[in-house]
């Protein structure tokens, strides 16, 4: 069976910088992913990152994803795509499904140390009627096909929320030459950055709020033909009379995203549930290790953030793992988990991040009173 | 019908992947090597990739990183392909996929 000091599942910004900070200190790093390249989400962020330039902001996602390959590739992080991890058994044994769904598949089963799972996270659905109609699609699967994959999912879209994802998302489908028709917002107030929806605003599209999508008509082709939208009481129900049709051929749906759990439950982990970070998570220490020994998380799998808390997150999982392999001195690694966690403060800061510090600190709390110290995986 | 995205203001959209032909329920369609086939089919205005089981309704992209399974394809005989994170190559038959086919 092979062997490896470290294992870490998902090559986001998450699992990327935790594989390169156990790869620098000299940990043998196996980066599973089952995507045909690595990255993440981090190669449809064609906008420039916010922040200070400790987190890069200024720079596009994309380079950011350009530099962490590069970065990998010097710790001598070893990356399989296509990649599945579909078992994790005791004593740290992982069977990986690796090989492309048209080809031959191998099945390969290797023992790591130490485990890393940032799987990231899942869009979230609404289901109106007529939700699975073809044309109807997460906001971040049209990201992903203007900005990676370079083709328009269709001509005229609605957007459903105006979140952060909803805004930007919109934007780039404008830059990427689609008609966005319009925006619709159930809440009483735009979701997202001001300095996101005044750019929709300018380019002149509708943003409707206290409005939702009742239902996606379906053409004599058997793909979207437009929506019907109706405007919603303070409980946010349709209110009878109120009904719109707006033609389009495609529905991008941003409703907010759910940590993909599947692993962190396989493997035994105990869980949370925590509203602000989307559903389920996973309970975590200031090390980013499980209630399974030896298990570490990072990322989205962790409460649904943004890029640069999972890089961080990613670090310290890297830095603990070392440190258990006995790479790195105890001390060190506590100073530099310690820089690691201000930064990380000062990225939860203001309307958007603050409950989320707290919410972390709460997960972190409810980890030292429920588990204290992490079992093996039973 | 091409839905490519040209002359983006931020990104280089040229295909690395040279221009090959695949074959879609019969109609050959232009693709580039290396691009997922669903963005080739996309390209071609098919956003019809399977129909249900039972109720035989249409489903088409929806997560398009590999988790939902929506665009699930019959690929050179072989069934549930996921189009979304499966790369072109030249000559490759893809067909609508019915239910659970079972391909050949």
């Amino acid at each position: 069976m092979l062997q490896k000091d470290v294992l870490v599942i998902g090559a986001g910004p998450a699992g990327l910088a935790a594989s390169i900070e156990a790869g620098k200190y000299g940990a043998s790093t196996l980066l599973v992913d089952l995507n045909m390249q690595p990255g993440g989400q981090l190669f449809k962020q064609i906008h420039k990152f916010f922040g200070s330039s400790a987190h890069r902001s200024g720079t596009r996602g994309y380079d950011i994803g350009k530099q962490l390959l590069q970065e990998a590739q010097e710790a001598n992080v070893e990356i399989w795509m296509q990649s599945t991890v579909i078992g994790i058994f005791p004593e740290h044994k992982v069977a990986i499904e690796k090989g492309l769904d048209s080809g031959k598949k191998e099945m390969i089963t290797i023992q790591a140390k130490k485990i890393i799972i940032a799987t990231g996270a899942s869009e979230n659905a609404i289901r109106f009627n007529g939700w699975t109609t073809p044309g109807v699609m997460g906001a971040g699967a049209a990201q992903t096909m203007i900005n990676v994959n370079h083709v328009k999912p269709g001509q005229q879209i609605v957007m459903l929320g105006t979140g952060n994802v909803g805004l930007i998302v919109s934007y780039q489908l404008m830059q990427a030459g689609c008609d966005v028709v319009s925006l619709i917002e159930a809440a009483p107030k735009i979701g997202g950055y001001a300095v996101h929806a005044a750019k929709i605003r300018r380019a002149g599209v509708p943003i409707r709020l206290r409005h939702t999508i009742i239902e996606a008509k379906k053409g004599e082709n058997g793909c979207v033909c437009g929506c019907v939208i109706a405007e919603v009481n303070e409980h946010f129900q349709p209110i009878p009379g109120t009904e719109e049709t707006i033609a389009c051929d495609t529905i991008a749906l941003a409703a907010g995203l759910k940590p993909t759990m599947d692993l962190v439950k396989l493997a035994g982990c105990k869980l949370t549930f925590n509203g602000p970070f989307g559903g389920y998570i996973p309970l975590h220490n200031d090390r980013m290790e499980t209630s399974c020994l030896g298990i570490f998380v990072a990322g989205d799998t962790t409460g649904v953030e943004e890029a640069n808390t999972a890089l961080e997150e990613g670090k310290i999982a890297g830095i603990s793992v070392a440190e258990d392999l006995g790479l790195i001195s105890p001390d060190t690694a506590s100073n530099q988990r310690k820089e690691i966690w201000e930064r990380l403060h000062s990225l939860r800061l203001g309307p958007f991040g603050e409950r989320r510090m707290q919410e972390k600190e709460a997960v972190m709390k409810e980890y030292e009173t429920c588990i204290g110290a992490p079992i093996p995986i039973q | 019908m091409c839905l490519r995205v040209k002359n983006h203001v931020i990104l280089d959209c040229e295909h690395t992947g040279k221009e090959v032909e695949i074959l879609v329920d019969g109609k050959v369609i232009k693709a580039f090597e290396g691009e997922p086939v669903l963005a080739a089919l996309l390209n071609a205005g098919i956003k019809i990739n399977r129909y249900t089981v039972k109720r035989k309704e249409p489903r088409g992209l929806f997560c398009g990183i590999g988790q939902c399974t929506d665009c699930a394809m019959v690929v050179d005989g072989k069934a549930n392909v996921r189009t979304c994170i499966t790369p072109v190559q030249a000559g490759m038959v893809i067909q609508t996929q019915d239910g659970l086919s079972k391909g050949e």
